[in-house]
Parts: C-alpha cells; sequence; structure tokens
C-alpha cells in the first residue's frame, strides 16, 4: 500500500500550525502558506487549577 | 453552600451591566486635602498595591521625597527620603481613596484633583493634573523646576480650570472617550484627540475667567502642548466606572470572577477581582515593558511597570482598544495588524463587549470588556497593556513605551483565592 505520508509531500503542503508559534515562523520564512493556531493546554497543563476551573467554568 | 457556575455567570453579566451604564461625568475640581477621602496632611498615595518605603521602586521613591519637599514637610531630597522612612509618613495605595495617578502615582494633600462622578451610581473618582512629558514628579523627577510647576499647578492653573469649568458645566467623559477612540486614540497611550477634544471644551470657558490675559495664555499653552493631558480624566473616569463593581460595594456581584482592578508600583503588579471584594490584591512581580526606547536608552535603563493607568484596560479600552489606534505602533512598535490582533484576542478572556467604546476598524465592534479571570487562566492569554516605560533612576523620565502584561501568578492566586471563599 502506497504510503499516504509520502505523497502528501509531493504536493504543495499547507500548513495549520497548533501551540508553539517558532514552528509557524521557519515555515513561513520558506515560504510555505501556513497559518498559525494560538493554542495552549488549558490552564497551562496546572492540575490544581484545571479542576478549579471544571467547577466553575 | 458552593457557588454555582450559574451564579457566577450571572454576577458576571451584572458587573458587565455596571461597567457599560456607567457614566463618568467630568464634575469639577478641588484638592486632594479637601476631597479626596482620608487625605491628612503626612498622607502619600502611589500608584498600584501596597509598597512600603523600602520595597517602592525609583521612581516612585523620587516622586515621594518631591511630594513632601512640595508639601514643604522637608526643605531637601536627604531630610525628604529620612522622612519617608521615618514612619512619620502614612503611604497609601491611590486605589484605596478612589483616586488613580500614572506612573509613580503620588498624591500629596495640597495637589489639585478633578473630581469625575459616575452619574449611574453615585460614586467618585479623583486624580491629579497630568505634568506633561521630561522632568515631571510623575517619572520621579524633583528637581526645582519640578517644584515649581507643581506650585505653579496648584496656584494657578487650578483655580483657572476650575473656574473654566464652573461655565462649561459637567463635561459627559464617557461621550467623549468613544469619540476619541473614533479619532485615533486608544484611551492609554495616545491621547492628543481626547486632549485635543477637551482643549476645545476648555477653552472658550477659559478665555471667559477673570485672570489676567498672561496667567490665561500660560494655562492655555500648557494644556496644549501635553498630549497626555486627557489621560488624567480617561483614568479617573474608568476608576468610578469600575469601583461600582466591587461586591462590597453592589451585594449583587458577590461570585463576580471578573477583575476590578489592574494597578502596578514599579515593584508589583496587582488585581483585585469585583467577587472577591476591594480589600484583597492578588500581586507577582512586575515585568519589564516590551517596547521602544527612545534614543540614548535600553531596557536595562527601565524601570519594571508601573502606574494605575491601566486601569483603563480594566474597563476595556487602552490596548484592549490598540487597533483603533494605528499611529500607536510607531510609539509602541509593531504593526497596525499588530494593534488590530491585540484588540482581537482580547476578546478571548472578556465577559463581554462595549456599547459605547468601539473600534472602527473591527466594524466599529464594541470593545472586548470585563476581564474573567476564568478565562485568563484556561486560555493562559494575559491582558495586553500599552503603556510608557519609566527610567529606575530616579528624575529621568520616560524613556520608551511598549506592551506589557500582568504577571499569571496574580490571576493564579486569584483563582485559588476565589475557590477558598465560595467553594469551601
Amino acid at each position: 500500500m502506497e504510503n499516504r505520508v509520502n505523497v502528501l509531500f509531493t504536493k504543495q503542503i499547507k500548513i495549520v500550525n497548533f501551540g508553539i508559534q517558532s514552528f509557524y515562523n521557519d515555515n513561513k520564512k520558506q515560504g510555505v502558506p501556513s497559518v498559525h493556531v494560538d493554542w495552549k493546554p488549558v490552564a497551562g497543563g496546572n492540575k490544581e487549577l484545571e479542576s478549579i476551573l471544571d467547577d466553575i467554568l | 453552600m458552593a457557588i454555582t457556575k450559574e451564579e457566577i455567570n450571572a454576577a458576571n453579566a451584572e458587573v458587565l451591566k455596571i461597567i457599560l451604564s456607567a457614566k463618568p461625568t467630568l464634575v469639577g475640581m478641588g484638592t486632594a486635602g479637601e476631597d479626596i477621602p482620608g487625605m491628612t496632611p503626612t498622607t502619600i498615595l502611589h500608584s498600584g498595591p501596597p509598597v512600603d518605603w523600602e520595597h517602592m521602586s525609583g521612581p516612585q521613591k523620587g516622586a515621594v521625597i518631591g511630594a513632601l519637599m512640595y508639601e514643604g514637610l522637608a526643605k531637601d531630597d536627604k531630610e525628604a527620603e529620612a522622612l519617608a522612612a521615618s514612619g512619620k509618613i502614612t503611604f497609601d495605595p491611590c486605589h484605596h481613596h478612589f483616586a488613580v495617578g500614572p506612573m509613580a502615582g503620588i498624591v500629596s494633600y495640597h495637589m489639585p484633583v478633578f473630581i469625575v462622578e459616575n452619574k449611574e451610581y453615585g460614586n467618585k473618582a479623583f486624580c491629579t493634573f497630568n505634568e506633561g512629558l521630561g522632568k515631571v514628579l510623575r517619572f520621579g523627577a524633583y528637581q526645582p523646576e519640578v517644584i515649581d510647576r507643581l506650585k505653579w499647578l496648584e496656584k494657578e492653573l487650578y483655580p483657572i480650570v476650575k473656574e473654566a469649568l464652573s461655565i462649561t458645566g459637567e463635561i459627559d467623559l464617557k461621550a467623549m472617550i468613544a469619540e476619541v477612540l473614533q479619532m485615533g486614540d486608544d484611551g492609554h497611550n495616545r491621547n492628543k484627540a481626547g486632549t485635543s477634544l477637551l482643549f476645545r471644551k476648555l477653552a472658550p470657558a477659559i478665555v471667559q475667567t477673570h485672570f489676567t490675559e498672561e496667567q490665561k495664555v500660560k494655562a492655555l499653552k500648557f494644556i496644549d502642548s501635553n498630549d497626555h493631558f486627557f489621560l488624567n480624566l480617561t483614568m479617573p473616569a474608568c476608576k468610578c466606572t469600575m469601583d461600582a463593581t466591587f461586591c462590597d460595594v453592589n451585594p449583587k456581584t458577590k461570585g463576580s470572577t471578573i477583575v476590578a482592578t489592574m494597578a502596578r508600583n514599579g515593584y508589583e503588579f496587582g488585581i483585585r477581582v469585583a467577587g472577591l471584594g476591594q480589600k484583597k490584591w492578588f500581586t507577582g512581580p512586575a515585568e519589564i515593558v516590551d517596547g521602544l526606547y527612545f534614543p540614548g536608552f535600553t531596557a536595562a535603563d527601565a524601570n519594571p511597570d508601573v502606574g494605575d493607568s491601566c486601569i483603563t484596560e480594566t474597563t476595556g479600552i487602552g490596548g484592549f482598544c490598540m487597533g483603533a489606534a494605528p499611529a500607536i505602533v510607531q510609539f509602541v512598535g509593531g504593526t497596525p495588524e499588530d494593534a488590530l490582533n491585540y484588540s482581537r484576542q482580547m476578546y478571548e478572556i472578556t465577559e463581554g463587549e462595549g456599547t459605547t467604546y468601539k473600534i472602527p476598524a473591527l466594524n466599529f465592534r464594541g470593545s472586548a470588556t470585563g476581564i474573567d479571570i476564568r478565562k485568563v487562566i484556561k486560555t493562559q492569554i494575559r491582558p495586553v497593556i500599552n503603556t510608557g516605560v519609566a527610567a529606575k533612576k530616579p528624575g529621568v523620565g520616560q524613556v520608551g513605551a511598549g506592551i506589557v502584561h500582568p504577571p499569571m501568578k496574580c490571576f493564579e492566586d486569584a483563582l485559588k483565592d476565589f475557590k477558598a471563599t465560595y467553594l469551601e
């Protein structure tokens, strides 16, 4: 079976980048059409704060 | 019994209603000693959360020294410093006295103050005159020229503007702030339009006062030459708007997670939350402003973030309306698109949108209003503040301008306190 990832790389790639902005910046520098989604884990991954939010948000 | 999500949402909706229905109005002028509750001849008010003399930043210490000399409580800086450290002076945040002050935010007994009343809720807020740029008290300068200017503000400009305001009558600041956002101001760091509009109101009245031609010309030139003159009116306008949201003022906002105060003293950044009351500050170390520095200065010259002026962002203007002020990026760095993005991003962490304060470039969308500590923690997006940078060395003045944020610790501590108050 043909590897679909390899097929993907034969075409013009369009990237949706989540989280770390430097990945987006690098793609943009190389002229790859990209959009960046400013995403972070809920409460920055802090479990104590996340559990408070579960009760009140 | 633990509070429910529905009760929190209802309290937050109430806070938003109070913010949006506020009617901040300039009703006149007075002096700190006569009009600000709790002032004594030996009280010095400062910006930000509570701080003692030992921990005050350079500009704030310099401004205290200047104020003590201005009040005649010390004859020189050495004597003023000794008095400030002696324990005989009462230091208290402006925010504990219905007042706000830009940068060092120092207010002393004889200083003239604008009196702004929230006509919807009846509470008042106070702010001194803006002294202009360069060597000024709010940046910690206390040279003779600074003290002379403070004396002139008290002895000449104050009676002129006071009499002028008795001729103009009350000035609707909400309408004026709404208008300046349509004219390229953000309401915090760019005040050219605001100062111009105020000048248009005041000038015809000033010429009708009983003072000499020379005094009136000097007063008009001073207001005209200071682009930030209007800042000291947007700040108390926002202050009296937000003070009406505290649950110890209005029980309907009990359980609200909306931020009612953001302020910095150059040492710490502090926030207060409507549903947690006026007595609780949640603080973290003040950060260095990221921005553009004036020629000859770098970030190494900068004092950490200082001033009460971010009461504007707390109310939904300032950095939250950066998209309304594209020219400001030449002052703080970035591009007009960055300015729009800052404004757009703030909708992620707020309860609602303004009905009066609007951003033309976002199709007149109301500005993001009512910072919700839950949303800040969830998204990890911190409020954006558009601000000036004070030199850490007293008396040097402004060394730049840029963007800064409250430390996340303020919101984390507030959320934990909310849990202890309402869930346990």
